[in-house]
């Protein structure tokens, strides 16, 4: 005898009207207490000094008005979405068809990125977005060494790549050595230093590797700015010569490459070059982690990320593993930097900021991690996404931790859910991101 | 001497401020196992609501200062609570049983959240603010001239704090939210199995925070008489250094730790470089992770293979 | 000619503040043979495989293992990584640490790190493909497919090793310790949550490390069965403390194991045994 089939109670159907309305309203009673001070006043440092304000009810309303909408809007597109992991049966041609589409997309991206300065020779702007996307990309495919691959939290990243930059900066002002001389040695003073901050810290656990790893960001920073004698101070360092052409200088004189060369100086030379610089350095990056992930080393990292207890019980020494990973990952920070100075000729402590760092673990983990093409991908859209914000300053950093929240909610193990193997037998079968550990926390 | 006597003072005050939103971070490490990043600004909004509400409230025409300031610290611990409690809600309960990580990047996007929402909502510059409170007692007229003063201030910080961790201490230990919130630390799933609300213990965990961090905010908008959008950021990493020094996961340690920590940041700028303090109080929690992970007041954890 | 015993615990304690796990332990498992470990719930088995495979600091005591050639190594002044490096001490776990996220095959690979560290050259014949490098991977995958073979996975090779049936794992566990090529085994539990079947193939298993390959093995178990068709030793524990030792069958008859199983009274356990049931 079958058990009755329960009746459906009002529970069990659709949330109504009423129910929406009332959470759209709860929302906005407490949207309206949380900005009816810090919105509906400003105040400001009046002309003499002291503290004036004024009020401003109609920018609340609006915001709260905003918070009641979106409120219902949420509320509608989570019934028709269903609940956040809802699995999605995609119907096999399609699988198909985005199969290839997957397959595809790795080479055509890079050809597309090597015809980027025939395409757009003539648009600056495009250019410098590019070569400032390539930047990004490549920190990305450093972080992800250290936070994809072996699963440790680092939110100072931006402490080596402002050891690289400072390091080619005061190399080549002081020492006159060439960008191509510099660029190993930053590179090598980057990774000294990602061993002597990790060699204390490394058997942290994961939050308190995350804050750790910030706090020496921050320290970096300080000393930086502090230190005047050495690096300039909050004036930075300026006058940080250009790349050459492998010694032949880009400049307009008959010296120039261009008249080496036979054409007509343009400072647009100078501009593709780099961005093929860049574009060369962030493939070496890439091409030495697929490299290294094939090699012990790199499946000692993934391995470390997946469970360290069961690592040192097979007899591999997790310190020097993760000092590797964070000195591997330090390198290429000090690469992207060195390069980061040569692009802007001028570098000052503001640019290595935490948010630099948040930025870049942004990248990484919306790249799903240790994914390369997903990282360039996140790369992409987080840059080419701040470009159109660009004069929106505050509200691009707004919207950028309201886009980490939801990233959260909605995809945290990134674009990317799957996990290549780097060894098979027959058959390379990718493993869905559920079954990838993240690093011990 | 003098000079010292004075330092120690600035220090308990400035400690004082740190403990407040030490025990914050603290309380919801213990219970949730997360590092709240965005603590530091809550205290930050704490602050900003302190001033607006001083504002309107002086405009309004009340001069009694206590009744101001009675007024501003229920008004800033209540609607900076509800901002705890919102972000606990929108940005971390839906990741509770997410991976472990994604609880701490959402926390600095929410980070990113609240600096970037003060800075567009009150524009960014520093609030300055004259001081409210004024006067003070000279204890101590030194020989060279030096003159050791605790200041009205100071003795209100140091008083308000004190009467918060009274309550506060009663409220975990008396009550039955505090023993909720004692049973959610050791193990929730059988808390809730004895029927105890998660959801809404670890709730209030974060508003009790919340409000204390306001009142932090407010003694310092007393104290150094201003505020600014991105005091949070550096302030909420000194208070988190505070509380691993003391012990994460232990009240008491949270209060010492932040006692310590303001002492050492006076002393370090009294009497070698100002500079520099930021980078004082960042080694420290270097320093404290690796050679005494546990804090001072903490209790060691024997990881269970 | 070598030493009988290939692991010499002395006078082992393990203190957790004011709990004492293992108070006072003596035992040793001989060379070639498989020692069991046995005791009820919390008599602090897994605290004594804890400390000699170097995941616990012991409070006190020695212990001792001895390689074939004589070497002798005190474990409890090695770090853990070291033990399996040095000491040829290779584990698995109660609850088991695959590494999930990574294929099966992929996790026999990485326990063969170390060879393969220092056959790369510590990395750098392996960035330029150096053919030494490239014979030594292929040794390595082969000694993984032969594993694989052995344990029945070979056509499971490249599946995600989280994606694997319980009793698969427990396998792939036990092959991932074994190319290490250890001297010592230890295996905590490797019989839990496993049907008869898989239990015997489990002993049957176990014996053919053994005669295959020589190595000792040190086992806890709660699966009766197993320990009595393999093992040629066994030590009992109770609350921390030895409370025999012995040839199974003389195991199985002392009424103080009976009675620590039982919760009981000595007495009790006599009581019963005599009256014949």
């Amino acid at each position: 005898m079958t058990a009755p089939v329960p009746e459906p109670t009002p529970l069990s159907r659709a949330p109504g009207v009423a129910f929406i309305l009332k959470k759209a309203l709860i929302s906005a009673l407490v949207a309206l207490v949380l900005f009816s001070l810090m919105i509906g006043v400003r105040t400001e440092a009046g002309p003499t000094g002291q503290l004036i304000y004024w009020t401003r009810f109609g920018d609340l309303a609006a915001m709260v008005a905003t918070v009641f909408g979106g409120s219902i809007v949420v509320e509608l597109l989570r019934q028709w979405w269903g609940p956040v992991g809802t699995v999605r049966i995609v119907p096999p041609p399609m699988q198909n068809a985005l199969a290839v589409a997957r397959r595809a997309i790795a080479p055509v991206l890079l050809i597309f990125t090597f015809l980027v300065p025939v395409i757009f020779y003539d648009q600056r702007y495009i250019l410098d977005l590019g070569i400032l996307v390539l930047t990004y990309v490549m920190l990305g495919w450093g972080l992800n060494v250290v936070v994809g691959l072996a699963g440790l939290l680092d939110l100072g990243y931006v402490a080596f790549y402002a050891v690289g930059a400072y390091s080619y900066a005061l190399l080549s002002t002081n020492f006159g050595l060439s960008f191509w001389v510099c660029l190993p040695l930053a590179g090598i003073l980057a990774a000294f230093w990602g061993v002597l901050l990790g060699f204390p810290v490394l058997r942290l656990r994961g939050d308190y590797l995350a804050i750790v790893t910030l706090a020496f960001g921050e320290i970096i920073r300080l000393v930086i700015i502090n230190w005047q004698s050495l690096t300039g101070g909050p004036n930075g360092v300026s006058g940080i010569p250009r790349p050459t052409f492998f010694g032949i200088p880009l400049t307009p004189g008959d010296d120039g490459l261009a008249a080496k060369l036979g054409i007509e100086f343009s400072p647009t030379h100078r501009i593709v070059f780099l961005f093929y610089v860049i574009l060369a350095l962030a493939l070496l990056t890439n091409w030495v982690t697929i490299r290294l992930r094939r090699l012990p080393i790199g499946r000692a990292w993934e391995a470390l990320r997946e469970d360290e207890v069961a690592c040192r019980a097979l007899g591999i020494n997790t310190t020097t593993t993760k000092l590797t990973a964070f000195a591997t990952g330090a390198m290429f920070g000090g690469f992207a930097g060195a390069f980061f100075a040569t692009r802007q000729g001028f570098i000052s402590p503001e640019s290595f900021t935490f948010q630099e760092s948040a930025l870049v673990l942004a990248i990484v983990v919306l790249g799903g991690m240790g994914s390369q093409l997903g990282v360039a991908l996140a790369a992409l859209t987080m840059i080419g996404g701040f470009e159109l914000f660009r004069g929106f300053d505050q509200y691009r950093m707004l919207v950028f931790g309201i886009a980490m929240v939801l990233l959260m909610i909605w995809r945290p193990r990134g674009l990317i859910g799957h996990r290549a193997p780097t060894v098979f037998l027959r058959h390379s079968q990718p493993i869905v991101s559920e079954l990838v550990r993240e690093g011990r926390a | 001497m003098d000079y010292f006597a004075q330092q120690l003072i600035n220090g308990v005050v400035l400690g004082s401020i740190y403990g407040l939103i030490a025990i914050g971070y603290t309380m919801v490490y213990g219970i949730v196992g997360m590092i709240n990043f965005a603590h530091g600004d809550i205290f930050m909004i704490g602050g900003f609501i302190a001033l607006i509400s001083f504002l309107l409230l002086v405009s309004l025409g009340l001069t009694a200062v206590p009744v101001i300031l009675l007024i501003v610290l229920l008004v800033s611990m209540a609607i900076t609570a509800l901002y705890g409690w919102t972000v606990e809600r929108i940005a971390y309960r839906p990741l509770r049983h997410s991976f472990r990580l994604a609880p701490m990047l959402s926390a600095i996007g929410m980070s990113f959240v609240l600096i970037n929402y003060s800075q567009i909502a009150q524009g960014a510059r520093v609030k300055p603010v004259p001081p409210i409170i004024t006067g003070g007692y000279t204890l101590h007229e030194g020989s060279e001239g030096f003159v050791v003063r605790l200041s009205n201030v100071q003795i209100i910080v140091v008083i308000t704090t004190i009467v918060l961790l009274a309550i506060f201490t009663w409220l975990v230990s008396r009550t039955r939210l505090g023993r909720d919130m004692r049973a959610c630390e050791q193990d929730q799933t059988m808390a809730a199995l004895l029927g105890v609300d998660v959801d809404r213990t670890i709730s209030m965990t974060f508003v009790i925070g919340a409000a204390l961090a306001a009142v932090a905010g407010m003694m310092y908008l007393l104290y150094y008489g201003l505020v600014d959008f991105f005091m949070g950021f550096v302030a909420g990493i000194k208070a988190f250094t505070a509380a691993v020094l003391g012990g994460i996961g232990s009240l008491p340690g949270a209060m010492l730790g932040g006692l310590l920590i303001g002492l050492i940041e006076t002393f370090w700028s009294a009497y070698f470089s100002v500079e520099y303090k930021d980078v004082a109080a960042f080694s420290i929690l270097i320093v404290v992770l690796i050679f005494l992970p546990t804090g001072l007041l903490g209790r060691p954890e024997v990881e269970k293979v | 000619m070598s030493e009988p015993c290939i692991l010499s615990v002395d006078h082992l304690s393990m203190r957790f503040g004011g709990v004492v796990a293992v108070n006072d332990l003596s035992f040793t498992a001989e060379r070639r043979k498989i020692t069991a470990l046995i005791g009820p719930n919390g008599a602090g088995k897994t605290t004594v495989f804890n400390c000699i495979t170097g995941f616990y600091k012991p409070t006190s005591g020695a212990m001792r293992l001895t390689h074939d050639d004589g070497r002798n190594v005190q474990l409890e002044r090695l770090n853990d990584f070291r033990i399996s490096k040095q000491a040829k001490v290779a584990r698995t776990f109660q609850n088991i640490r695959l590494f999930p996220g990574m294929t099966a095959l992929e996790n026999l690979m990485v326990a063969q790190h170390n060879a393969l560290m220092r056959a790369s050259g510590l990395t750098f014949l392996g960035l330029i493909g150096a053919p030494s490098w490239r014979s030594a991977e292929k040794h390595a995958i082969d000694l993984a497919r032969r594993w694989l073979g052995r344990i029945g996975l070979l056509d499971r090779a490249d599946d995600a090793a989280g994606n694997l049936p319980y009793g698969d794992q427990r396998r792939l566990e036990i092959a991932r310790a074994m190319c290490t090529e250890p001297a010592l085994l230890c295996l905590d539990e490797p019989a839990a949550g496993l049907n008869a079947r898989e239990s015997a193939a489990l002993s049957e298993l176990l014996l053919s490390i053994r005669a295959d390959h020589g190595t000792s093995i040190l086992l806890i178990e709660h699966d009766m069965s197993v320990v009595m068709e393999i093992s040629d030793h066994i030590v009992v524990m109770d609350y921390g403390v030895k409370i025999a030792e012995g040839a199974p069958q003389d195991v199985r008859d002392n009424p103080r194991v009976i009675a620590a199983y039982l919760g009981a009274d000595e007495e009790e356990a006599i009581a019963v045994m005599e009256s014949g049931t």
